[in-house]
């Protein structure tokens, strides 16, 4: 039985009650439910740490910390690296947050700051959103048929009479870094732009009113006040975009080349972590299985670390912009 | 003695100005869409005065107030008709754009609306804004002292201006606002989330602000009006054809508004007979 003191005490006129046993019993079900679907959360990714860790721990031993600084991957001779993997999934990843990162900011503004219609906006979120849903191997095709042709006379031109510059100094064979980049990009950008798009929407009306009460343009209410404003917002996409970047399999595996090499130019193949997993798993053999297995704890530890820069960056932006401790 | 408009509407007795007029503001219409708003309204704001802008709940008074720097424009659906005279160039004429307006004409509003950038930065924004080239820090300093919140922000002017509490903040607003010396400041209920003493200060500061500016002010407490208002507009609600339409009752000085008004209306509210 509830313990209710006041029961008697107060007026016999008055519908107040306490909570019934039932009530009591349901509240502590649906607390209990919450903190397990927490705690399994945690269970969850220690387990997967855990069983990768004890799996890889053999190539751990054999090859140390050699084994990310390490060039070459040869089965034969037993020697694994995963430099060159390192190198292509943050450089892949890097390129791809840039190009989506600035397409889904200027799509969440365009979409978010009156430019367009409500029924237009609606129209236009429907289809990023559908961007989101396409799956990754329909990417890979086409930015095979349709990507890599469209791309080859332009860095085909770009290597004949910039070649000197860095970026473009090899020919695009095929599959290549640019190609694999530009498509993360348009896979990142719906992440990107969807969750900017929610930053803006909620900074207040009052904001935007102070902003244009002070004589300012629209490109300077949205590039002064509504940016700066809206950053931890956006700076969450980019993170959750970067992440998504880190750890796509299929389109890369089908666009970037797969070759062990470390380069600069956006037109030379290359390989991600990821890639390297989905394309030797299927025919790799007990030792080739444990290298793997180090190697998708590197993608773990690389994702990690991003994950917690992109929130102390975050953290710093919301001290700064907002005054939150 | 009084007009009446064609549509036999009650029209107010035009106030005649003792000094030199700033912002002269003929409202013959104000619709939101198809909702008549506001309607007959002529209220100049004279030069190095406060003009209180009181009444009733819905009686357009911020409508009004908000039309005098184009702030309505932001709303789609927002019409204009008449005519806001500023140095005698009509600010809704199709040649002047709504952004110089509002850097001549600033406006504090209700609810504190810092930007979520530092102190210094919400005070500088309208300087460089406006392109201003001098000593910058020394603007700042100057709007901060102005708006009696030096003191309390000029160890932290590197904090974020949502840091501080809500009577800084609406202060802070203040600053801003009066960096740029605007030639007329529009204050819509300026303290009306804030607590006595923030408000006590505020209205220190509006005596202190019209040595240098015009300023309109829209209150609901007809307390603050009597303190601060050197004139007083009352502007009343026509609810008669199924509308809401606020129209000008009275303007005059606030003593004789408050202590000896003409319209029966004016006085039944004024003594706090409905409100």
């Amino acid at each position: 039985m509830v313990h209710n003191p006041f029961k008697d005490a107060a007026s016999g006129k008055t519908l107040s009650a306490a909570p019934t046993p039932s009530d009591y019993l349901k509240d502590s079900i649906f607390r209990s439910f919450a903190y397990f679907c927490a705690l399994s959360i945690i269970l969850l990714v220690a387990y997967i740490v855990f069983e990768l860790g004890s799996q890889a721990l053999p190539a751990i031993k054999a090859h140390g910390l050699g084994f990310i600084t390490g060039t070459t991957w040869d089965t034969n001779k037993g020697e694994f690296g995963v430099l060159p993997e390192i190198w292509g999934t943050l450089y892949s990843s890097l390129l791809a947050l840039l190009i989506g990162g600035v397409l889904g900011v200027a799509i969440a503004i365009f979409l978010t700051q009156g430019f367009v219609h409500a029924k237009i906006e609606v129209i236009f979120r429907t289809i990023i959103e559908l961007l989101a849903a396409i799956p990754s191997v329909v990417y890979g095709l086409w930015g095979i048929y349709v990507l890599i042709p469209l791309l080859r006379p332009v860095a085909l031109w770009l290597h004949e009479n910039l070649g000197w510059f860095p970026l473009f100094s090899t020919e695009l064979s095929g599959p290549g870094l640019a190609p694999a980049a530009l498509v993360l990009a348009i896979m990142i950008l719906p992440t990107v732009a969807a969750i900017s798009a929610d930053a803006f929407r909620r900074i207040p009306y009052k904001v935007k009113e102070a902003a244009y009460g002070m004589g300012a343009t629209k490109w300077e209410v949205i590039l002064k006040v509504m940016l700066p404003t809206a950053s931890s917002g956006i700076l969450a996409g980019l993170v959750l975009g970067f992440g998504r970047a880190l750890g796509e399999t299929m389109a890369l595996a089908m666009l970037i080349g797969n070759m062990n090499d470390i380069s600069i130019s956006l037109f030379a193949p290359a390989n991600t972590l990821a890639s390297l997993l989905a394309s030797t798993f299927p025919e790799a053999g007990q030792i080739e299985i444990q290298a793997l297995m180090y190697a998708s704890l590197v993608l773990l530890v690389i994702t990690f670390i991003v994950n917690v820069a992109g929130l102390a960056v975050q953290q710093y932006t919301m001290r700064k912009f907002e005054g939150k401790k | 003695m009084n007009m009446q408009s064609e549509m036999g509407e009650f029209i107010a007795k035009k106030y005649e100005p003792k000094g030199p007029v700033v912002l002269d503001c003929h409202v013959k219409n104000i619709y939101y869409g198809d909702f008549r708003a506001v309607r007959d309204t002529t209220i100049p704001i004279e030069k190095n005065k406060v003009t209180g802008f009181i009444g009733p709940s819905g009686c357009g008074k911020s409508t009004v107030l908000r039309s005098m720097n184009r702030m309505n424009d932001l709303i789609e659906s927002f019409r204009f008709e008449g005519h806001i005279q500023y140095h005698n160039h009509d600010i809704y004429s199709k040649k002047v754009d709504a952004v110089i307006v509002r850097r001549y004409i600033g406006m504090v509003f209700q609810l504190p609306n810092p930007f979520s950038m530092s102190i210094y930065d919400n005070v500088a924004f309208g300087l460089r804004l406006n392109g201003f080239k001098g000593d910058e820090e020394e603007m700042v300093v100057k709007a901060l002292k102005r708006a009696a919140i030096w003191n309390d922000v000029k160890d932290k002017l590197k904090n974020s201006g949502l840091s501080l509490s809500g009577g800084q903040q609406q202060r802070l607003c203040i600053a801003r606002a009066i960096a740029t010396e605007p030639d007329v400041l529009l204050m819509d209920e300026p303290c009306s989330a804030l607590d006595p003493i923030a408000t006590r200060q505020i209205e220190e500061l509006m005596v202190e602000l019209k040595q240098h500016y015009s300023v309109a002010l829209v209150t609901h407490n007809m307390q603050q009006a009597t303190r601060v208002a050197d004139v007083t507009a009352f502007l009343g609600v026509d609810i008669s054809n199924g509308g809401r339409t606020g129209y000008l009752v009275e303007m005059d000085d606030t003593k004789k508004i408050f202590e000896d008004p003409q319209q029966l209306l004016t006085k039944q509210y004024v003594r706090g007979e409905f409100s």
